[in-house]
């Protein structure tokens, strides 16, 4: 199952990547896959903006803007004024 | 209260003073307490309430030099199975949930290795009913119920938690190993380097699913992509359902609420037509969508739901004698934009059970379907109340 195109806030810098691989492990969705020494995005859309590697990469070669995919989240988020967040 | 190494501990309020390992209350040697501790420990913070040792679940316990470890069953009992159940229908989702402190599967020792987990005890028991013939710990973190994933993204489930558990439960005592085995899922709240740093314990994440545990820990630690992706089968989705029809059930009972009362005043032309007709839409978007996900077309949840709201509608109407509606036009047209937009919400607000979307994608076509969903609410709610004034003063329905 895929979402939508083209949405996601995922940035990787492979200048700052070590290799570590640390990504690869906490990836839930595969978005990661190694490429050389380093890894590349190999799927972007499948992207969830989880958070998990950019929090577990030692080296801030990974910047994504975290959140929770939940509309219910979203609404209260708005009617409250605070960020979208899960009940 | 947990005993020390030695089982003699007097306990003044919440602190105790550890006797040191040969069981005499020796006031002036300190050094001799058999663990290298010192005298005075905060009890609150180490050990478990002794009440939990009382829980159902916990069989045994573990000496340690930290005290004694309940020891936990990997069979469910009935009443596990039946409190899994009422989450799912929402009853006392909010507070299921066990003591955080650490826990013993099995007969560890300090070479076990240590799984973390959340407090959620529908998570706790996924966990230890895997675990049947193995010897290791459980570290319990505090997540207020909540299951590891959402309490990783909540934060709840992080770094600075586990930092602090580790301490609490003086987790460098009881084993002489120095790694911490963390559901991947928890990755999205936990920086493993920042623990590594702050309590240098090594953090591996293990698998996403607890049935899995057993064979990672075969395979030498480690994860094979299968174990480390997340999925949404038919299964997962269907379990997910009945909250989602708990959760709309109040608007729904204030739908039919004001219905009844239009009725009552007699103002109102409602009847069973229009009510499994709502129901329809509700079931569609909430539970027949969901299940039917990867196959209804459209990316957007609430485009899905569109669709297969559209589908009930026109069924609906077929049903009702379309194309020469017993209901008239005005209500034809009114359902045939309501139940769609119904549905569309109600699949919407399914992206947050859902293991792949982006809050960047819900944005996205939030900005579209809401407007969307709204106005058609609208628009349909208007020719509803036409309809009902035309028939309450003795109009004809075109």
């Amino acid at each position: 199952m895929k979402y939508l195109k083209n949405v996601v806030t995922l940035q990787y810098d492979s200048t700052k990547c070590t290799g570590c691989g640390r990504c690869l492990e906490v990836c839930p969705h595969r978005v990661f896959q190694p490429e050389g020494k380093k890894v590349k995005i190999a799927d972007r859309d499948a992207c969830m903006e989880c958070g998990a590697c950019a929090r577990n990469c030692a080296f801030d070669a990974i910047e994504v803007t975290e959140g929770v995919g939940c509309a219910a989240a979203v609404i209260i988020g708005f009617f409250t004024g605070t960020e979208p967040t899960c009940g | 209260m947990a005993s020390t190494c030695c089982g003699g501990t007097t306990t003044v309020g919440r602190r105790a003073k550890q006797s040191n390992c040969c069981g005499e209350d020796s006031k002036n040697e300190k050094s001799s307490s058999c663990c290298g501790q010192d005298v005075e420990t905060d009890v609150s913070a180490i050990a478990h309430d002794p009440a939990v040792f009382e829980h159902p679940y916990v069989i045994g316990n573990i000496a340690t030099p930290v005290g004694d470890i309940p020891q936990v069953a990997t069979k469910l009992s009935f009443a596990d199975t039946l409190g899994s159940w009422k989450c799912r229908w929402s009853i006392g989702r909010m507070n299921y949930m066990v003591d955080p402190g650490l826990y013993a599967v099995g007969q560890p020792d300090e070479t076990s290795p240590v799984l973390v987990t959340a407090n959620y005890k529908m998570t706790f028991d996924r966990l230890r009913e895997q675990l049947d013939g193995l010897n290791l710990w459980i570290l319990v973190l505090d997540t207020d119920g909540v299951n590891v994933w959402c309490a990783a993204g909540k934060g709840t489930f992080g770094t600075d938690e586990l930092v602090r558990r580790v301490s609490a439960v003086r987790l460098s005592d009881v084993v002489s190993h120095r790694t911490l085995i963390l559901p991947q899922l928890g990755a999205v709240g936990v920086a493993a380097h920042e623990v590594t740093k702050q309590t240098k314990f090594r953090v591996v994440y293990g698998p996403v699913r607890a049935k899995d545990v057993p064979a990672f820990l075969v395979n030498g630690m480690q994860t094979t992509e299968e174990m480390r992706t997340v999925r949404f089968t038919f299964r997962d989705r269907a379990v997910l359902t009945p909250m989602e029809l708990v959760g709309a059930m109040t608007p729904i009972l204030i739908t039919f609420g004001i219905l009844f009362i239009l009725n009552a005043v007699g103002f109102g032309h409602y009847g069973w037509v229009d009510l499994y007709g709502i129901l329809g839409a509700i079931f569609v978007g909430a539970v027949l969508t969901p299940m039917l996900l990867p196959w209804v077309p459209g990316r957007a949840f609430s485009l899905k739901g569109a669709i297969l709201g559209l589908v009930w509608a026109v069924g609906f109407l077929l049903l009702n004698g379309f194309p020469d509606p017993a209901f008239g036009w005005l209500k034809a047209v009114a359902y045939f934009l309501l139940l769609p937009a119904l549905s569309s919400f109600l699949t919407m607000n399914f992206t947050g059970s859902s293991t792949y979307t982006s809050l960047s994608g819900v944005d996205r076509e939030m900005r579209f379907a809401v407007p969307a969903q709204l106005s058609t609410a609208v628009v349909s709610i208007l020719l509803l109340l036409v309809s009902d004034a035309i028939l309450t003063f003795g109009g004809k329905l075109v």
